[in-house]
């Protein structure tokens, strides 16, 4: 699979605006005066087409969390805007980005017994009508439950409908949360460390899970990963940040190479090309020497 | 978009989501039992009446005679002016402290929260102490002043935890739950301090009251608290849905477009209110909140929209059954139905916190 091979056919749209455009974009957290006056986020610029996956990487605290959450309006933009769909982030209301935007977080942890159909549902809130009158109750239109349907079917966990949330493995909880998402009926689907506490039968899953949404529903992703070979494998493009900066964007073949991982990372890896896509690969050297 | 197909009906109908089917059948069948948990508690007392009685005392009551008008029996002046507003009562306190520990328990993504651990309670608690030792609302119309005192305190108490726990403008759960304990002992010592400046009766009858009691309020007392609780519920009942979505986690329910910051202020303002109605009727009665919805979450499910409705009828049973045993265990006299209470909610809460930890946060 290429770059180019989604685009341009289906959507009009995603030649005249990109999904997701940032531009400038810098953000800080508010912290005491004096110390830390560094950018979370410093000056980035780039843009996600429509039916692009792209994936973010980069050494730890480097920002990619706080990108993600500024993507999808949960930090405000410092400086510098974020578009989507020619947009700005701005003029938009936290439940109007939420029909546009999913996000999966890094953890879901529920504490209280709801069931797999009910957490998937709760996706529909940002397109929920509510009659006054109802106190909410048989608010569910048809469509809210056919869409709640199919993200159960398309990430397979309808037959788990019934069944706990908290009763489930790491993957079915993580393929739960995905479908909730995608009851939203986003355009965009934001992934924080989809992979991270899997082992790596689940993360061929939903590393699979999330190529064939991508294709079947024309989804544009951004997901972060600490995994390189996540995002090489599973990315059509990959943006490095180091200390809040765009140190690279572009194909993994591009991003995912010695030189570029020394100068962000600070360290050497091999590279060399997977078998089967002949994507970069990275492992660690046998002699595993910090420069 | 496919259409409804027979799979899909089979989901949504199996009890894995919400129906309106099962909304009024589970809330139907809890009000018909609401009611016969009622009337039981009617015949029990002090003098325990007939069936007979309950129902001609009862009818009385509807038709509007007055209580103390020629024709009455002495056992129905006590059912009507005694009995029936203190059992009416306890259900409504029930019904209260459990939509309150609902409430707290989805904001605080904690199974275990209720008014008491966050420290709302003391601060109605201390709230309504102040007003007693300045001797203020210990006049008839007694309801209406107090419930503000308590509301004005169980506020501040959750103004000063959230200023407390609040960081980067979020506040995070840990925090939260941390600084309810510390503001918890800082208030308990400032109601203990009033009580041991007061005359020793006058203190006596406060420390009654703050292990949590219930008396037989005046009608116009009663609906006074009916209106609190009513206008509490209906709001809170609105906000279920938010509910729902803020267990998933802050960050997730803000992604999905609830405005997580004023839907919890609203929530805070709306469960101090009604802690501040609690507290000054019936003092610190605990574990209600806390056990009661963690019972029904085990049997009808997580929904806020069936879950608090079905904790407050739970509850106000609950409440009922639990001061019917106040007032007949050592009958004549009387022990605090917070001892009652504690007594059947202290070993849960244990057992909870032992041997289900997995659950816990």
């Amino acid at each position: 699979m290429t770059t180019g091979q989604i685009d341009v056919t289906h959507s009009g749209l995603s030649a005249e605006s990109p999904a997701i455009e940032v531009l400038g974009l810098s953000f800080q957290y508010r912290t005491s005066e004096g110390r830390g006056r560094m950018w979370t986020l410093d000056h980035l610029s780039f843009h996600v087409d429509t039916g692009e996956i792209l994936g973010i990487v980069g050494p730890n605290g480097s920002g990619k969390t706080s990108l993600l959450k500024v993507l999808s309006g949960l930090l405000p933009a410092g400086e510098g805007d974020v578009r989507l769909g020619g947009l700005s982030l701005r003029k938009r209301s936290q439940t109007d980005i939420a029909r546009v935007v999913a996000v999966v977080p890094q953890e879901y942890a529920q504490v209280f017994p709801f069931t797999v159909a009910e957490t998937v549902l709760m996706g529909r809130f940002p397109h929920r009508t509510t009659r006054w009158w109802s106190l909410g109750i048989g608010d569910e239109t048809a469509k809210d439950l056919s869409c709640a349907h199919q993200a159960m079917v398309d990430t397979d966990v309808l037959s788990l409908a019934d069944r706990l949330v908290s009763d489930l493995s790491g993957g079915e909880r993580q393929r739960v949360m995905i479908a909730r998402a995608l009851a939203q009926e986003p355009k965009i689907l934001l992934l924080d460390e989809p992979t991270a506490f899997l082992d790596i039968n689940h993360q061929i899953e939903i590393c699979s899970l999330i190529a064939r949404l991508r294709t079947e529903r024309r989804l544009t992703v951004v997901l972060v990963s600490h995994d390189l070979n996540v995002a090489s494998q599973y990315c059509d493009r990959v943006l490095m940040l180091k200390d809040g900066g765009l140190c690279r964007i572009g194909s993994p073949e591009e991003t995912i190479r010695p030189d570029v991982l020394r100068m962000v990372y600070g360290c050497e890896v091999v590279v060399d090309a997977h078998p089967q896509t002949g994507r970069p690969r990275v492992t660690m050297p046998m002699n595993a020497v910090v420069q | 978009m496919q259409p409804m197909t027979d799979a899909m009906s089979s989901w949504a109908q199996a009890g894995a989501v919400l129906t309106v089917q099962r909304w009024v059948v589970v809330i139907g069948g809890l009000l018909l039992a609401s009611l016969a948990v009622l009337v039981l508690c009617l015949q029990f007392g002090a003098t325990s009446v007939g069936m007979g009685t309950v129902a001609t005392a009862i009818m009385r009551l509807l038709r509007g005679d007055e209580a103390g008008s020629p024709g009455l029996a002495t056992s129905e002046i006590i059912m009507v002016q005694i009995r029936f507003p203190r059992v009416l009562m306890g259900f409504l306190v029930g019904a209260s402290l459990a939509a309150v520990g609902v409430t707290l328990q989805a904001l605080l993504r904690n199974p275990l929260a209720d008014p008491y651990v966050l420290g709302v309670s003391s601060g109605a608690a201390l709230g309504v102490s102040v007003a007693i030792l300045f001797g203020i609302g210990s006049t008839f119309m007694l309801l209406p002043v107090l419930p503000l005192f308590g509301f004005a305190g169980g506020l501040l108490a959750l103004v000063v935890i959230y200023r407390l726990a609040q960081s980067n403008g979020r506040l995070p759960v840990h925090s939260l739950l941390l600084a309810g304990v510390i503001l918890n002992a800082i208030l308990t010592a400032f109601i203990m301090f009033i009580t041991s400046i007061m005359e020793p009766n006058r203190s006596a009858g406060l420390m009654a009251w703050l292990m949590g009691s219930l008396t037989a309020p005046g009608y116009p007392a009663l609906g006074v608290f009916l209106m609190y609780v009513v206008l509490v519920l209906g709001v809170l009942m609105h906000k279920a849905q938010s509910l729902n979505v803020l267990t998933l986690g802050e960050e997730t329910a803000r992604s999905l477009g609830v405005e997580t910051e004023g839907v919890k202020k609203q929530l805070f303002v709306l469960t101090a209110l009604l802690t501040g109605a609690i507290v000054s009727v019936s003092g610190m009665i605990g574990f209600v909140g806390m056990v009661v919805p963690h019972a029904v979450r085990l049997l009808i499910g997580s929904d806020h929209r069936l879950l608090l409705p079905a904790s407050a009828l739970v509850g106000g049973m609950f409440l009922s059954l639990a001061d019917t045993i106040a007032r007949t265990m050592m009958s004549p006299a009387e022990i605090p139905v917070g001892i009652v209470t504690a007594l059947a909610g202290g070993p849960f809460f244990l057992y909870l916190l032992l041997w289900r930890k997995d659950r816990m946060l």
